[in-house]
């Protein structure tokens, strides 16, 4: 079997077990699912209404006949009430997500703008001080997490300049464009910083790797300029760690974004995830957690095609 | 011996593994409370007090003095951190092992309920554990310890089904070896180089991790310091008192960067095939 069909067929039981694993792990939460699904509120219920409530939820029935019944609604696209906004839980994670998306997107074009310049000025420079000062760059923010650079940024525009990032707004792209690059630029730069780190160490050793090649040799020897052989000969050839790199991340950052959503006080998907298990509405964590994997599987599913597409060797099962 | 000159006689390895031998010493003395100060003592009379000779870093809002807390601080991280890859390194080879071992439905099971951990981005599995068993010290332990657990079943398995293969196993299976002793003797001593490599960065990330939890305000809880609540702490203050922030914030930095060095040193060393490609 193919290293493709493989991973085609084994996707929808991750996303199977995944959905075993939210919905197991939030029926553990200290008391009745009464309590998981009204977190504090449940306290205030007297024994009839939790038990005209425990009827309504079907939550007196065995666990199994919940768990189709759960998974059943999650196909319709119905992934339970939130109590904190009294709305159905997809309704409410749709709103936060372009935000993060935007985020993610933005972060992914700072990573890259920033990433891959310097990596391949490195390679260019192996060994040489100049490609040392790359990779110490490389090395700290590699070692930075994302919410001290957001810290640090935010404590050196108000000490430097006297000016704080606009925080706690968000103005959609389409309503007020400038408005809206204004204050995602920053949580954007945090989150990609990181990233770009990566990005230059990634894209550093393919192109040193793909320097020595002797494709390369040939189109140095046949008198390509150096400009020409690295961005027209060998920068192609060393993107392909860049472009899986890139996906993986772009996955975390979907739903790894909850520290700098924090910190700016944007209203994306990971400050709802933060916020639902600090208000403990539990239906809207299991929802958001299940929607976040979702997206996470489906880019890294879409990642391996693309490295498959680009590498026969995988395609072929030689690989993987 | 030879190992640890080996380390010293590498750029990375001689940079990582002092930073990390006195985090390891600073972690020690703040566990058993050797600080300047007791960190949890506050000194009103000298509240947000700037770095001088008897507060080195300073002094926070109520007055705590902030080298003892940060001392404190990076004990705990570093106890969170080492607790959890231990019971990560300790159940992912167990698990490692005994799918490359036992194959078949063992290892299709075991292998199966690795790929539904990793298809969560690792913050969000350790925010939904914490979820559901509410935040605290050792609730990021076991967090941290489930997220980084199915990278070390991978990383035992792979190479542990290519050793189980070698003439040296099958001659130890015609001598009569115990299925224990070849596990242990044969396999897991060959998979020592990987793990360690694997254990080094993962505490990096753990640390990193339990920074962030703390941050979020579902690690460690307040009385108590760790790296990420004071980050926390010094939000509102960063201002009027920068120590607050850059201490702490240069602490969790360094320890990182320590771990990710000695770990790239330790992969060089370890791992003949990487050793001519620095990244």
């Amino acid at each position: 079997m193919s290293y493709l069909t493989r991973r085609l067929l084994t996707f929808p039981l991750v996303m199977l077990g995944v959905s075993i694993l939210v919905f197991v792990t939030i029926r553990m939460v200290p008391g009745d699912a009464i309590t998981a699904m009204l977190g504090t509120e449940a306290g205030l219920l007297t024994p009839a209404q939790r038990d005209a409530l425990a009827g309504y939820f079907g939550i007196d029935q065995p666990i199994l006949v919940q768990y189709w019944r759960w998974l059943a609604g999650v196909f319709q696209g119905d992934l339970g009430i939130s109590v904190t906004y009294g709305r159905p839980v997809l309704g409410v994670i749709l709103e936060r997500f372009p935000l993060t998306l935007q985020l993610a997107l933005m972060s992914m074009c700072v990573a890259l703008l920033v990433g891959l310049p310097a990596g391949v000025f490195a390679a260019t420079r192996n060994e040489k001080m100049s490609d040392l000062g790359v990779r110490i760059f490389a090395m700290i923010g590699q070692s930075t997490p994302n919410f001290v650079v957001g810290l640090l940024i935010i404590y050196a525009l108000s000490a430097g300049f006297g000016i704080l990032p606009v925080m706690g707004e968000f103005t959609p792209f389409f309503e007020d464009p400038l408005r809206n690059l204004g204050q995602m630029i920053l949580p954007a730069i945090t989150l990609g910083f990181a990233f770009a780190a990566s990005v230059t160490r990634i894209s550093r050793s393919a192109m040193l790797d793909v320097l020595s090649d002797d494709y390369v040799r040939t189109a140095r020897s046949k008198g390509a300029s150096k400009r020409s052989v690295i961005w027209r000969h060998a920068l192609p050839n060393a993107l392909i760690p860049v472009v899986t790199l890139s996906g993986v991340e772009f996955g975390y950052l979907l739903g790894g974004a909850v520290l700098v959503e924090q910190i700016y006080a944007l209203p994306g998907l990971g400050r709802l995830v933060l916020d639902a298990i600090l208000q403990r509405d539990y239906a809207l964590v299991q929802g958001c957690v299940l929607f976040i994997a979702f997206n996470f599987m489906v880019v890294n599913l879409l990642v391996d095609l693309a490295y498959a597409a680009l590498d026969p060797r995988i395609r072929l099962g030689e690989g993987g | 011996m030879s190992m640890l000159r080996a380390i010293f006689s590498h750029a990375s390895g001689r940079i990582g593994g002092t930073i990390v031998v006195v985090y390891i010493i600073i972690a020690l003395l703040g566990m058993f409370d050797i600080t300047p100060h007791n960190p949890l003592q506050q000194f009103r009379i000298d509240r947000l007090h700037a770095p001088n000779a008897t507060y080195w870093m300073g002094t926070d809002l109520f007055g705590r003095d902030v080298a003892s807390r940060l001392m404190k601080g990076i004990g705990q991280s570093f106890l969170v951190g080492f607790c959890a890859v231990a019971l990560a390194t300790t159940a992912g080879t167990v698990l490692g092992l005994t799918a490359a071992w036992f194959g078949r439905a063992w290892d299709g099971l075991v292998m199966r309920v690795m790929d539904v951990l990793l298809a969560f981005p690792a913050i969000l599995l350790a925010l939904l554990i914490i979820a559901a068993a509410g935040p605290g010290t050792w609730t990021s332990v076991a967090a941290i310890a489930i997220v980084y657990t199915p990278i070390f079943t991978r990383v035992v398995r792979g190479p542990a089904l290519s050793i189980k293969s070698r003439e040296f196993v099958d001659a130890a299976r015609t001598f009569g070896s115990s299925r224990r002793y070849i596990l242990t003797r044969h396999l897991l001593l060959n998979l020592v180089a990987p793990l360690t490599v694997q254990v080094t960065l993962a505490l990096a990330w753990s640390l990193l991790t339990e920074a962030g939890l703390s941050f979020l305000g579902l690690g460690t809880q307040p009385p108590a310091s760790s790296l990420g609540l004071m980050l926390a702490d010094s939000r509102n203050l960063m201002e009027t008192a920068p120590w607050l922030l850059i201490f702490p914030a240069l602490a969790i930095m360094i320890s990182i960067l320590g771990f990710n060095l000695l770990g790239d040193a330790l992969r060089d060393i370890l791992d003949p095939k990487t050793r001519s490609r620095p990244a």
